[in-house]
Formats: structure tokens, C-alpha cells, sequence
């Protein structure tokens, strides 16, 4: 009898995907502006905790990265570290213009303009800034691709690590990464 | 090699018993907070999916032999602390390893979950671990103090040092003890608001100041281990205080009626609390419920 078959392999995944969408912990870095639209998110008004969204307090624990506007090449240093931290499988969501094309910021001289050139990017929330209905939009959608086994960002972070890498150093000028294990 | 297999059964059916029980309660727990926020809060199995999902993950970092220790620490902790607390009063399932003197061995061992979980967090290197971990055991001496001064005078009054033996007593007299010894009874109650690390006295874990405290490190199947053996834990102690306090319970509905009914003590005492610091929750355990562990003691001389 072979339990590692395909069929009871498609059952195992249903399973874990099931848990894993419905307990999502998120670590909000708060880079930018949009960090003030997730208190509302998971307190009593719009309450993320009765879809199992709720703050994991360490890169550790969490699951979801939230890169809640902007990012400066000084904070893209620390984000990438903090990504690395987070144990697989993990995902993460770009609120705001500012995350897909550089928003208001697209020509300024130290803010990146497409975050998934430097991290893999599994959903992105559109606004300026993406109210908490829209916040909550946006995990739906992160819900349903990790019930259907799409969201692997984790995966493709390390498929293409040299191509992310390169991405990363041509913005960071003093590229000085402690040497740890993920 | 029959009661070997019997007890081996029985401490199984004992261990997932109290893994169901105990994470109910914390989904329960959960859900009382969200209902007292005015939120509609998590399902009661949120805290299922939580464990699976960590459970789940498919990558697991430690820095080191004894950070992996540490969480094996809390579970077998946990798991002695079931396997020595009766669980009914006279459970067929659930044999328990009694013997004479296991009130003071449960003393000891419930500080050794602690204790171990401190050399596998000092191995982490985090500031945040470090500090919550001697936060935790700095409010350990606090609320150990009225605890230990309350089992002590049940020891005294009752001449024996058995968990079994006390709850025949309440079975012979037809008086829970929570009834003739009530300072004792007071005491406990107080140092289990402290044992239970709810929100006045959660400085040890507390996510926004100190990045979640020991735990900081953990993730994955780790922190997967930390809660099951959290809740595992929790039942241990709610059973404990069942038994000493309220005579035990013979059938599974009172069982978890009675342990519920302490459960709620300290998550409605934390919900309306804010946080306390160390040194005014050590203050706050060393003023009244001491108080009451030595008046416990005084009466448990005199009535003796």
C-alpha cells in the first residue's frame, strides 16, 4: 500500500491549506503611510480576527509581511532581512500605489518603485491608501490562491534568488548582510 | 505487561483529552475577549487551526541543541504535571501514576517547564527573549509564595502529602475544601491568576512591548509544540485545583463544568485588567495573597 501517491498527496494539501488560510499572522513592518489602516483592520469596527487574521509578534511566527507603502532603500535592507527570517511558507502583500509603480514617489531618489523586483509580491491591494474593506479584499484574495495551492512566493524567492540578489544590490549601495542561517 | 499496555493506553487517552480540552478553552478564551471588545471574535477552533498551521510550516530554524530542548522542556513538563493530577475520581481510562509525596513533586515540576525554557531561550541570543524570560520567572517567586503557603497548610491540616488522599477526605466529610479551608483556597486562587499568565500579569509574554517575550525565537513546529503543551499545561492546573478544591469530579460533564468555571476566573479578571509590572505584580502577590497563605497556615495549625 502506498500512502505517498497522488490522490492522498492532494488530500494532505487541501488540508493544509485549509489551516494555513485560515490562520494567517500577519507581521506589519509599517514602512509607510499605510500602516495607520491596520489598527482599524483588526480591532472591533472591521475585526480580522474572526477570519484568523490577527498580529504575529516576530518574523518567527509570522506569515503574511504586509509592506504597507513605500520603501526607502534604507528600510528595503531591513524588509529583505526580515523576510528571509520568516519560516515557509510565507506571503506577501504591497499595500498601495506606492508598492506597484513608486505612487506619488516615482521619481524620487531613494524609494524603490516595483517592490516584486526585489521581493516576491503575492498579492497587491490598489489605493492611495487601500481603506480596511479593501484591506480585508486583499486577504480574501490571499485566502483563496493559498486554497488553491497558488501563493508560493516563498518558492520562487528561492528559485530566483540571484536574480532578486542582483535586484537588491544594484539599490543598496553598502550591501553588509550578516551571515545567518534562515 | 498487561497494566503496562493499560497504563500506556490510559496516558494517551489522558494526553489528547487534555490537548482537546485545553485549546478549546483557549479558543473560548479567544472568543469571551472579542465578545467583551464588542468584536464577533475567531471560531471556537481557531486555536486547532493555529497549532495545525504552525504545524504545518515547512520550515523549522533553531540556533541550537538547547533551543530545541526547550520546547521539548514545556511539553514534558506538561505531560508529567497530567500523567501525577487525577483526572476523575476513580477514571478507569485515566490511571494516574499517585503516589504518596506527589504533591511536592508537582511543586518542583511545575517550575521545571520554566526553568528549561530559560536555557533554551538564553541560547537564542534575543534581548526580547532574555528579558521575558527573566520577567517570567522573576513573577514565578511571586506568585510561588501564596501557593506553596497554600498546599502547605492543606498538608498540615490533613496530615498527608497526597493529591489522592485529600480528595478522599472531601469524599469521607462531604465538604469541598474550597469550604473548610477557605484561606487556602483564597490563597491558590490569587497565585493562579499569576500561574495562568493572563492580562494583568502577562509582562512575561506581552506581544507589543517585548516582541512576545520567551517565545520571540520560536516559530513553526516549535511555537506548534509551546501551545499544545501550554494547553496541556492548563488542564494539568485547572484538574489540580478541581481535585484539591472541589473534591474532584466523577464524570466528564462536571469535569469540564467545574474546570471551566476556575478557567473563568482569570480570563474575566483579565479582560478589565491592564498590565502590571514586575515589581507590582511580585508587590501584588507578596500583600494579600501571602496574607491569606499564612492565615491558611495558622488555621491549618490550630485545627489540626
Amino acid at each position: 500500500m502506498v500512502f505517498n501517491d497522488k490522490n492522498s498527496q492532494k488530500i494532505v494539501d487541501i488540508i493544509e491549506n485549509y489551516a494555513r488560510k485560515s490562520s494567517l499572522w500577519i507581521l506589519a513592518y509599517g514602512t509607510g503611510c499605510g500602516a495607520i489602516e491596520l489598527p482599524p483592520t483588526v480591532t472591533s469596527r472591521y475585526d480580522s480576527e474572526r477570519l484568523g487574521i490577527h498580529f504575529g509578534a516576530t518574523p518567527r511566527q509570522a506569515d503574511v509581511l504586509l509592506i504597507t507603502g513605500y520603501l526607502t532603500t534604507k528600510t528595503l535592507k531591513r524588509v529583505i532581512r526580515v523576510y528571509e527570517q520568516m519560516q515557509d511558507p510565507k506571503y506577501v502583500i504591497g499595500f498601495g500605489s506606492c508598492t506597484i509603480n513608486g505612487g506619488m514617489y516615482w521619481d524620487s531618489y531613494n524609494t524603490i518603485n516595483a517592490l516584486d523586483r526585489y521581493l516576491p509580491v503575492d498579492v497587491y491591494i490598489n489605493g492611495c491608501m487601500p481603506r480596511p474593506e479593501a484591506v480585508l479584499a486583499g486577504f480574501a484574495k490571499l485566502q483563496k490562491l493559498i486554497q488553491a495551492g497558488k501563493a508560493d512566493g516563498a518558492n520562487k524567492y528561492k528559485e530566483n534568488l540571484d536574480w532578486y540578489r542582483t535586484n537588491q544590490k544594484k539599490v543598496i549601495p553598502n550591501w553588509r548582510m550578516p551571515e545567518y542561517n534562515w | 505487561m498487561g497494566s503496562i499496555l493499560y497504563y500506556t493506553l490510559g496516558a494517551i487517552i489522558s494526553f489528547i483529552l487534555a490537548f482537546t480540552v485545553g485549546i478549546t478553552y483557549m479558543g473560548l478564551d479567544r472568543k469571551i475577549t472579542a465578545r467583551v471588545q464588542n468584536r464577533i471574535g475567531p471560531p471556537w477552533y481557531q486555536n486547532f487551526l493555529d497549532v495545525s498551521k504552525l504545524y504545518f510550516k515547512k520550515t523549522n530554524i533553531h540556533q541550537g541543541i538547547m533551543q530545541h530542548m526547550g520546547a521539548a522542556f514545556m511539553m514534558v513538563t506538561a505531560v508529567m504535571a497530567l500523567l501525577i493530577v487525577p483526572i476523575f475520581n476513580h477514571g478507569h481510562f485515566f490511571p494516574n501514576l499517585n503516589f504518596q509525596g506527589d504533591l511536592i513533586f508537582l511543586l518542583y515540576i511545575m517550575v521545571f517547564g520554566q526553568l528549561g525554557m530559560a536555557l533554551g531561550v538564553g541560547q537564542t541570543g534575543n534581548p526580547n527573549a532574555a528579558i521575558g524570560i527573566t520577567r517570567g520567572l522573576s513573577q514565578m517567586t511571586g506568585y510561588e509564595i501564596p501557593w506553596v503557603l497554600a498546599l502547605v497548610a492543606l498538608m498540615i491540616q490533613y496530615k498527608t502529602t497526597s493529591i489522592v488522599d485529600l480528595m478522599n477526605v472531601q469524599a469521607e466529610t462531604g465538604r469541598w475544601l474550597m469550604f473548610s479551608s477557605p484561606f487556602a483556597f483564597l490563597a491558590a486562587i490569587l497565585a493562579m491568576l499569576g500561574m495562568f499568565s493572563h492580562a494583568p500579569f502577562d509582562i512575561m509574554v506581552a506581544p507589543n512591548e517585548l516582541a512576545s517575550g520567551p517565545i520571540s525565537e520560536y516559530g513553526g513546529k516549535y511555537l506548534s509544540i509551546l501551545m499544545s503543551a501550554g494547553a496541556v499545561f492548563m488542564f494539568a492546573k485547572l484538574t489540580l485545583y478541581v481535585d484539591l478544591f472541589m473534591g474532584g469530579s466523577s464524570n466528564l460533564l462536571a469535569l469540564l463544568i467545574k474546570t471551566f468555571s476556575f478557567f473563568l476566573i482569570p480570563v474575566l479578571y483579565g479582560i478589565v485588567s491592564p498590565r502590571y509590572r514586575t515589581e507590582q505584580a511580585i508587590r501584588y502577590f507578596w500583600g494579600w495573597p501571602s496574607l491569606f497563605g499564612l492565615l491558611a497556615v495558622i488555621q491549618a495549625v490550630i485545627l489540626k
